[in-house]
């Protein structure tokens, strides 16, 4: 026979067994012969040739699926001839019936056991023989030829199968290798493992390498280690690298605290994850274990059995939690961000810089310290209050020592010019600072006194006193003035007028007074009358110097740090009451008993409103420009019953003085009286 | 519990009625049901007046303990304490808008206090008066005050002038009539006067009742037709404004009849009375009582 082709040999081979087969006359396949012979002659089979016949040869009817089907067995009958005969039953005292139980194999037919049938009998390679390698050619001929050809012979290709293990590892087991070795020549020693020694490092020694040394025998070699085999499976989804999924077990687990279930793992062996964490003892061994299964008495869930798995334990984003401070990518704004060569100086600073701060750019200022004045050894910080020496009193020696002591014995003799003799305007000359205008005593002169003779004493006392203890020339008085009065400053209006009562010599002191404080020395004599006798002239002029000197402007430097009071305490006898004053309560009185309302009993004033008022009543001011608020108020004088309690001449001339006016009894005094009475009482008061 | 009632007001649209009692309270009723709504309690002494804004929602009242309390309704709350008064205040009023309180002392002075800002400081002190300030009442660009001096001083704020108007006897109540050209007044020596507003002349003198001793109410009813003014012997007495004849005396208990408020558009008067207040309809027979 000439081989031309493998599969040729086999089928003429089968076509051989198949007559062999059929001649037997045994029970073949159903038809299958004759088709199976036209076949292989490449023929088609007429139409009166396509029978289906069983293996008894009868002709099959097909209920059910054409392709196969079933029939109802022996001519529509079951089982055999005589038909269905059921399985006997005997039982007897000697012989007990056994019970077979009965399998479902028992209510089959050889039909059931067929290809097509429920339980097909098929014929599978052992464990032995089966193949590692899954070959998926061969399958799928298989698969399609089984289509083809209902025909079992088939499957004896089955019967050439390799053998279980591969060639190599018979050929590696004969040269002595083992499950487990790795390949490779034989080692002498086992490589050391790379593991990091935490602790004491082991100092390198010879002497241990000795030891291990000694401690194998020679001539013996190990087998080198294994190689990890790579897994080479085909990665066909479309999931991440090392994705494992979720552990239903884990995920649903409910256990007592949200475990965070990470998808990506770095473990790459799965099985240490399968039972989601749970010691063995917690695993359910019965049953269906879950969510949604109880927990038993003897089981030691302490999860709360109502949990509900909330989306929170879930990752929707890879990579785990938001990193640091979860501001969320949340900057801060301008103002706080560290401009960049902020950073370079901080970087330089050594410290610790708190967060959102930065180096300050300006140095903080030093301050500047004065230490304290040097003391001299002999200070004593009590001050003594110099005696006012009348010198009329007193012999000029001991005023002397009197102006020149300190209160306390000093250790140091007196000296002539030290500097605690000296007067404000020797310092002043010592210091070197201007002189201010005027003498500051005046004005304290003027306030203190009313009188001009007081006055005047005091300044001769002043001028005494200058001329003992200084031996600078005294400037004359009309120097003095000059220098009083020389200042633009100066307010003539508000000075004192000495001469209210004279007003022409009023209008020539004015003049003077004017003239001196445009700078003119001279003014004095320029301001007098000329048409008064030289003796009045001389006297003129010395009342103007000294009223010029005594009544010195306000404006001086010391003045200046003075004010006038509120209550004008210079004026004691006046008080503010509002301008408009009432008419005669009396007249009013009797027009009330006359019924006579109206003019008589009406009056008028002007009243000015808070512009608050104004405007929380939402009127107009009527008066917009005014800063008075409510009745405007005059100054009038006072009636105070102490006035009249001091001296008795003037409390009867009071008295006629009432007397006779017009008025009635309890009304306000008029001007003139008071005028009257305020006069006498300045008479009074000057003795 | 029982308590002397010292003085009623209307507010102004006529459906409440306040209350102040020497029990330190100040209370609201309702007028129509005569139900008690609100109690406001702060005032360290009696109350002795009280006064409502137009739009009910603020009150004012001064007490003999020195000081105004600007009050809450809603919430009874005290808004604002206000202290400066050197006595007993006796009167107090809202103004038009309720942005200004008055109040009138026995210190002798009228003091403005603003309610719109913080300040505990008055506006403005009118402090003209000779004794102390018996009754005060607000319109919308005047004051009137009248005094125990026995003058009545009507501070005009538009033309920015004070009229006084001698009376002679301690003045007890002042108020404007419904028309603004004539004030009422009433003096202890009992008589009622009215007099015209700009020139103060006198337009009529109502007698016959008995006003003495206590500080009693007059006013003037809703359309101007009548003076009403309480009095010692028990009864109010209705006189005509023009003729000035007693058109009714009305009987209202045994004891003095203090206060009493009429209503601003109907007919219908409050007086109060010894701890009651009696609410009286046009019908005079019709009489309700709210106690305290």
């Amino acid at each position: 026979m000439h081989i031309c082709g493998l599969r040729e040999v086999i089928l003429q081979v089968l076509a051989v067994l198949l007559l062999f087969l059929q001649h037997k006359g045994g029970g073949s396949g159903p038809a299958a012969g004759a088709s199976m012979l036209w076949k292989l002659s490449k023929r088609p089979l007429p139409i009166q040739e396509q029978t289906v016949k069983d293996e008894k040869g009868r002709y099959m009817r097909f209920h059910g699926a054409f392709t196969g089907g079933f029939s109802a067995g022996y001519f529509n009958t079951v089982g055999s001839k005589e038909g269905w005969a059921p399985s006997t039953f005997v039982s007897s005292r000697q012989q007990k019936a056994e019970w077979q139980g009965s399998r479902p194999e028992d209510f089959m037919d050889e039909e059931d056991f067929s290809e097509h049938g429920i339980a097909p009998h098929e014929i599978t390679t052992t464990d032995d023989f089966v193949s590692r390698r899954r070959n998926p050619i061969s399958e799928k001929a298989q698969a399609i030829s089984s289509m083809q050809a209902s025909f079992p012979a088939d499957r004896l290709l089955d019967f050439l199968v390799p053998a279980r293990t591969s060639i190599g590892v018979e050929l590696l087991k004969k040269m002595g290798w083992k499950e487990g070795q790795g390949l490779g020549p034989r080692v002498r020693k086992r490589p050391k493992a790379e593991t990091r020694t935490y602790g004491c490092e082991i100092p390198p020694n010879s002497s241990e390498e000795s030891e291990e040394e000694d401690f194998h025998l020679e001539n013996v070699t190990f087998a080198p280690k294994d190689v990890m085999p790579v897994d080479f499976t085909v990665k066909d989804d479309v999931r991440g690298l090392g994705y494992q999924g979720l552990d239903p077990l884990q995920a649903l687990g409910g256990g007592s605290e949200p475990v965070h279930i990470n998808l990506f793992s770095a473990e790459s062996d799965r099985t240490s994850s399968l039972f989601g964490g749970r010691s063995a003892g917690q695993q359910r061994k019965r049953g269906v274990a879950g969510q949604a299964f109880g927990v038993g008495a003897l089981e030691d869930e302490d999860a709360d059995i109502y949990h509900r798995d909330t989306m929170s334990n879930y990752d929707s984003v890879l990579g785990g939690e938001e990193p640091g401070d979860g501001l969320y990518g949340w900057t801060a704004p301008q103002q706080y961000r560290r401009s960049q060569k902020d950073t370079m100086k901080d970087a330089s600073y050594l410290g610790k810089i708190l967060e959102g701060f930065t180096l300050a750019s300006k140095a903080a200022e030093t301050k500047t310290v004065f230490p304290p004045p040097v003391l001299p050894r002999d200070f004593k910080p009590v001050h003594y209050f110099r005696p006012v020496v009348d010198s009329s009193t007193v012999s000029p020696q001991l005023a002397k020592a009197l102006e020149m002591s300190h209160g306390q014995v000093s250790n140091q003799p007196l000296q002539q010019g030290s500097r605690h003799q000296l007067d404000s305007s020797q310092r002043r000359e010592l210091l070197g600072e201007s002189s201010i205008k005027g003498s500051a005593a005046a004005v304290i002169v003027f306030k203190l006194c009313t009188s001009g003779v007081a006055a005047a004493k005091l300044m001769a006392q002043r001028a005494q006193s200058r001329r003992l203890l200084s031996t600078e020339s005294v400037p004359s008085p009309e120097t003095e003035a000059f220098t009083a009065w020389n200042s633009p400053t100066i307010d003539i209006s508000s000075a004192f007028r000495p001469f209210e009562k004279n007003p022409h010599k009023q209008a020539r002191y004015e003049l003077y007074i004017s003239r001196l404080k445009q700078g003119e020395k001279d003014a004095l004599d320029q301001s007098l009358d000329p048409t008064m006798t030289e003796w009045e002239r001389g006297r003129e002029r010395d009342e103007f110097v000294r009223a010029a000197l005594l009544y010195k402007p306000r404006s001086s430097c010391l003045a200046s740090r003075f004010t006038r009071s509120q209550h004008d305490e210079d004026d004691p006898d006046s008080v503010e009451v509002t301008r408009d004053q009432e008419n005669n309560v009396d007249d009013k009185q009797s027009a009330v008993g006359m019924k006579m309302f109206g003019k008589l009993t009406r009056d008028t004033f002007e009243w000015h409103p808070d512009k608050l008022l104004c405007k929380r009543f939402n009127i107009p001011d009527p008066y917009p420009s005014s800063g008075i608020v409510g009745m405007p108020k005059v100054k009038k004088d006072k009636f105070s019953v102490f006035n009249f309690l001091t001296v008795t001449d003037t409390i009867l001339e009071e008295k006629s003085v009432s007397s006779t006016s017009t008025s009635q009894g309890r009304s306000l005094p008029s001007q003139a009286f008071l005028r009257l009475r305020n006069k006498h009482i300045k008479f009074w008061k000057s003795h | 519990t029982f308590c002397f009632c010292p003085l009623s007001a209307m507010t102004i649209d006529g459906n409440y009625l306040l209350t102040c009692g020497s029990d330190k309270t100040l209370r609201l009723w309702s007028v129509g049901r005569g139900t008690l709504l609100k109690t406001y309690t702060g005032h360290g002494y009696e109350v002795l007046d009280a006064d409502g804004s137009y739009d009910n929602s603020q009150l004012c009242s001064c007490s003999s303990d020195k000081t105004v309390i600007l009050w809450d309704v809603a919430t009874g709350q005290v808004t604002r304490k206000l202290r400066g008064h050197a006595g007993k205040v006796n009167c107090v009023r809202f103004n038009e808008e309720a942005s200004v309180i008055l109040s009138g002392s026995i210190d002798g002075s009228v003091r403005c206090w603003d309610t719109r800002s913080r300040k505990m400081e008055p506006i403005q002190i009118l402090d003209e008066a000779r004794d102390g300030i018996s009754s005060l009442k607000v319109s919308e660009h005047e004051l009137l005050s009248g005094s125990v001096d026995g003058r009545v001083r009507r501070y005009d704020l538009r033309m920015g002038q004070l009229h006084v108007d001698f009376i002679n006897s301690p003045i007890t109540c002042v108020c404007f009539s419904q028309d603004g050209q004539c004030t009422l007044t009433s003096s202890l020596d009992s008589s009622v006067r009215l007099l015209d507003k700009n020139t103060g002349e006198m337009l009529g003198e109502y007698v016959g009742h008995q006003n003495k001793s206590y500080k009693l109410d007059c006013c003037l009813s809703n359309k101007d037709t009548h003076v009403l003014s309480c009095s010692e012997d028990g009864h109010v007495y209705y006189w005509d404004l023009v003729e000035g004849s007693i058109s009714l005396k009305l009987p209202v208990g045994k004891g003095v009849v203090q206060s009493l408020s009429f209503h601003p558009t109907e007919p219908c008067l409050l007086t109060a009375m010894e701890g009651s207040v009696q609410v009286w309809g046009a019908v005079p027979e019709v009489k309700e009582e709210a106690a305290d």
